[in-house]
């Protein structure tokens, strides 16, 4: 019976070579040839690392910062919410955590439009303080309107995991901890927050990720002027024509993240140790 | 020895359950007292009471006579050796040791030295280094236990500290830790459902059942008087018959009057009559004062165990002799063997 | 310090439901402008009745969000069963595949597929979208059963035989059930990705094949049709109540175990939580 049920995945080991392994190698064939003949080349890779020319590397290091202050208010905000949550009664505990996936049920585009009609110009805000005798402020199309739209849209992946990670912590250690001699913050700082790392770990790959890679936030609450790589790699795709540039950055975008992935797991390992596990 | 904790009248009730029912318990300084029953009797809660982790719903904790109810744990000079040690998973074992040094602001010189001593008290000198996981049962918990005595505690609670080891282990961590208190000299407060480890480890036994105390005494006491059946039975193997206590010394049970040293019961009440099955001798079926015939025999290593049935009754009886299944044979009991109880079903709290 | 604890998580709640219901209140807008408000009306909820390019969008969204989603749980289920029935290496290597379209960027997994149909020379249009959603949706089917089959006991499936079941009675009588929690999550997940999926759908789908996502990012520049806030609104309140009573069972569930947990404080059952 193994035997024969180890066929069953034939279909997905089909599937998954033609449609996952074949047009990953396909990026990096493409990200290797130019416009120009069949040879393959790096220029694609040189254009984007020109030392005379950083125009690329600027927008890579601010979709890196973007997303780095983004995941930080994340934290910020995401870790005292996640710790509030893992204090409160069972079923409160579950009601509450329920409302904090609920928002994520719509549509992501809508949401972060939503924002548009908070922040615009003529938009919910600008009426209130209008209303009030207080000069517009100008939101949209900024750094910031980015951050609070990676905010917006994280913030519930940051909180989860440190919250699942919270709530497994036994008991007995704080118990452990305040019979040793540690109040409450000491317990706090001690033992309950490097017990919860691995949940900060994953909330930070969580936000991080999809942060360093989003388009549509910084295109819809952005502008032009706040491009990030992935609406460069998008308008080599859509406008520019040039698949083979795009591919060299979607390319050098993967190889970040999985490096990223990777250091973060090794970390976890060697400092969570089997003990959490 | 000065008295050291007293628990007065404490009940403690979870919801509508009520887990601990009036316990008076007085606990002596330098002594090492168990708290022993069934799980779900209470005692660990009690434990748990005088930690500081629980505070009971009514009644008082003093230490040092001085009310202690609602001193939070971090201000008792009490600590704790968790049933599964909860050792910090992100600590090594100097960590995990000094824990309780570094929060109490100890210099850093002394926090080194006390962590070796205590270190080398339970035996893991060289260890230090180790993350908590790397660990066999054995040495976590003879880590939780020198995590809690390096902070010089007047007291040491362990919550069945034994429990998850294997038997060999557990046989050598009794002789261990009954050497560490008598190293240390400090009360130990040990909660365990393993009669035997009571009686090995113990000055006094405290018997709990239902949330209530049966009886308080020495292990020798409470093997050889115990006060009620719960007790006889618990500690030990018992045969526990009902008889009618005619009157003071003379108690009639399996068709037959008996003599026996007990006095003090009312004319003709009815009473729980026990009696180990090593007291109980085999005879000729002739010289008995009862006669009965041999169900089974199982060797025991050191003795043998047989089921006799004799008027209604199957008795258990250890023997260095055996005699074969289906032989008759003959049982009597001497009087200082015949223990009486109160009936059980108005079981008693021990004062 | 209670006080504070709730004030704190009432901050968090209102920054995230602010949009929304700034959303639906908006869906209820009289008028056009979406800086002024122009008295309550369904108006909108009446034109989007009649916007033939929105409800086209919504069924497109909802036929590729079902079909990708029964064909990636039946190549998953099987996938997942194969594998955990597989060498080790071997396994192993087919999750590490497995996990690629999970970790990779959305927009990576986008264009690569964009090339992949390009290369081959498939037509963008419906059919494009649809092999693309069922390519990211697979991953989370096997992601979701194979821990049920990790947890249930290897011997289960011996015991059937044992008893006089076939192989393939045995199957449906006892793996089935012990992985049907795995199925139905896998399947709930793939359904709500494909339908939150733009990114993806973005690069794969044919001009004149429209998802109610790229029909919203097509018209969040050039200025969203209040139709739109009408149609989310129905939406989150659709899911609301669909999630309120899935959850009330579960909370049920609880409720009872919790019950269970209090009858069961007998010396026994406390005894086999104390091991």
């Amino acid at each position: 019976m193994s035997r024969r049920l180890r066929l069953t995945a034939v279909p997905y080991a089909l599937y998954a070579l033609i449609f996952i392994v074949a047009p990953l190698l396909l990026i990096l064939y493409y990200s290797l040839t130019t416009g120009q003949g069949t040879a393959l080349s790096l220029d694609n890779f040189r254009r984007f690392f020109d030392p005379s020319d950083t125009v690329y590397l600027r927008v890579l290091w601010r979709s890196l910062w973007i997303a780095g202050v983004s995941t930080v208010v994340c934290f910020v905000l995401g870790y005292p919410m996640a710790y509030i949550l893992s204090r409160m009664k069972e079923r409160t505990r579950h009601v509450v955590s329920f409302l904090f996936i609920l928002p994520m049920w719509m549509n992501f585009l809508l949401r972060t439009y939503a924002w548009m009609t908070l922040l615009e110009r003529t938009g919910v805000i600008n009426t209130v303080l209008k209303s009030l005798g207080l000069p517009p402020l100008e939101l949209m199309y900024t750094a910031g309107a980015v951050v609070l739209g990676n905010v917006y849209n994280f913030l519930p992946f940051m909180i989860l995991p440190i919250y699942t990670s919270l709530t497994k912590i036994d008991q007995n250690l704080i118990e452990a901890s305040e019979d040793l001699g540690a109040g409450r913050a000491i317990t706090f700082f001690r033992v309950v927050f490097p017990l919860s790392f691995p949940g900060i770990m994953s909330g930070f790959t969580m936000t991080f990720m999809p942060a360093v890679t989003t388009f549509i936030i910084s295109k819809l609450l952005g502008g032009g002027q706040n491009a990030l790589i992935g609406d460069l790699i998008e308008k080599q795709f859509k406008v520019a024509g040039d698949w083979g540039f795009g591919s060299a950055m979607s390319v050098i975008l993967m190889v970040l993240i999985l490096l990223s992935m990777n250091a973060l797991s090794r970390y976890e390992k060697e400092n969570a140790g089997g003990g959490l596990m | 020895m000065s008295e050291l904790i007293r628990l007065v009248n404490c009940v403690m009730a979870f919801d509508d359950v009520t887990v601990l029912n009036s316990i008076n318990l007085t606990i002596k300084d330098k002594e090492f007292l168990t708290l022993l029953g069934p799980s779900g009797c209470g005692k660990t809660t009690t434990l748990r009471i005088i930690g500081g982790f629980e505070v009971p719903t009514s009644g008082d904790v003093f230490f040092d006579n001085v009310r202690i109810n609602d001193v939070p744990p971090y201000r008792r000079r009490v600590n704790t050796v968790f049933q599964r040690y909860a050792l910090f998973p992100h600590l090594n074992v100097f960590e995990n040791v000094a824990f309780g040094l570094r929060v109490a602001k100890v210099p850093k010189a002394d926090i080194e030295r006390r962590v070796r001593e205590s270190l080398d008290l339970v035996g893991l000198r060289g260890y230090d280094k180790r993350a908590s996981h790397q660990l066999s049962g054995g040495q976590q918990q003879r880590v939780a236990i020198a995590r809690a005595i390096v902070n010089h505690p007047q007291v040491l609670l362990l919550d069945e500290p034994l429990g998850a080891l294997d038997l060999k282990l557990r046989k050598e961590m009794q002789i261990e830790l009954k050497r560490i208190q008598q190293q240390v000299g400090i009360t130990f407060v040990y909660v365990t459902h393993d009669q035997e480890e009571a009686l090995t480890m113990s000055d006094t036994v405290v018997v709990m059942n239902d949330g209530v105390i049966q009886q308080i005494g020495t292990p020798v006491d409470i093997y050889n008087e115990p006060k009620n059946a719960f007790v006889a039975d618990f500690i030990g193997e018992s045969n526990i018959v009902p008889g009618v206590m005619h009157r003071d010394c003379e108690v009639s049970f399996a068709g037959r009057v008996f003599r026996c040293v007990d006095t003090g019961f009312a004319p003709d009440e009815p009473v729980d009559v026990v009696i180990r099955p090593e007291d109980v001798r085999l005879s000729p079926p002739e010289e008995g004062q009862l006669d009965g015939e041999v169900l089974s025999v199982t060797f025991k290593g050191v003795h043998y165990e047989m089921m006799v049935r004799a008027r209604d009754f199957t008795w258990m009886i250890h023997s260095t002799a055996s005699e074969p299944v289906g032989a008759r044979v003959g049982l009597s009991v001497r009087p200082f063997d015949i223990h009486i109880m109160h009936r059980a079903e108005k079981t008693e709290a021990a004062s | 310090m209670k006080v504070l604890k709730g004030a704190y998580s009432g901050l968090i709640f209102l920054f995230l439901y602010a949009p929304i219901v700034v959303l639906i209140a908006f869906s209820f807008n009289g008028a056009k402008s979406r800086g002024a408000w122009g008295g309550f009306s369904f108006r909108w909820y009446e034109s989007l009745a009649q916007n033939a390019d929105i409800l086209h969008a919504l069924r497109n969204t909802l036929i590729v969000a079902l079909l990708s989603a029964v064909v990636a749980t039946i190549i998953g289920t099987a996938a997942a069963l194969g594998m955990h029935h597989m060498r080790r290496g071997l396994a192993n290597f087919m999750l590490n595949v497995t996990y690629l379209p999970v970790l990779n960027p959305d927009i990576v997994t986008g264009i690569s597929l964009l090339i992949l149909y390009v290369f081959i020379g498939i037509n963008l249009g419906f059919s494009s979208l649809l092999l693309a959603h069922i390519t990211f949706n697979i991953p989370y089917v096997i992601l979701s059963v194979s821990p049920r089959l990790k947890g249930m006991n290897r011997h289960i499936f011996e015991a059937a035989l044992d008893l006089g079941a076939g192989p393939v009675r045995a199957f449906f009588k006892v793996i089935v059930p012990e992985i049907l929690p795995g199925i139905v999550n896998g399947f709930l997940l793939a359904v709500t990705l494909s339908i939150d999926d733009f990114v993806i759908s973005f690069f794969t789908a044919g001009p004149g094949v429209s998802t109610l996502s790229i029909t919203v990012y097509s018209m969040a520049r050039k200025g969203i049709k209040p139709e739109i806030n009408a149609l989310s609104s129905i939406m989150f309140v659709v899911v609301l109540l669909l999630l309120l009573t899935v959850n009330i069972r579960a909370g049920r569930d609880i409720r009872r175990r919790a019950q269970t947990h209090v009858r069961s404080h007998s010396p026994r059952a406390l005894s086999s939580r104390e091991h």
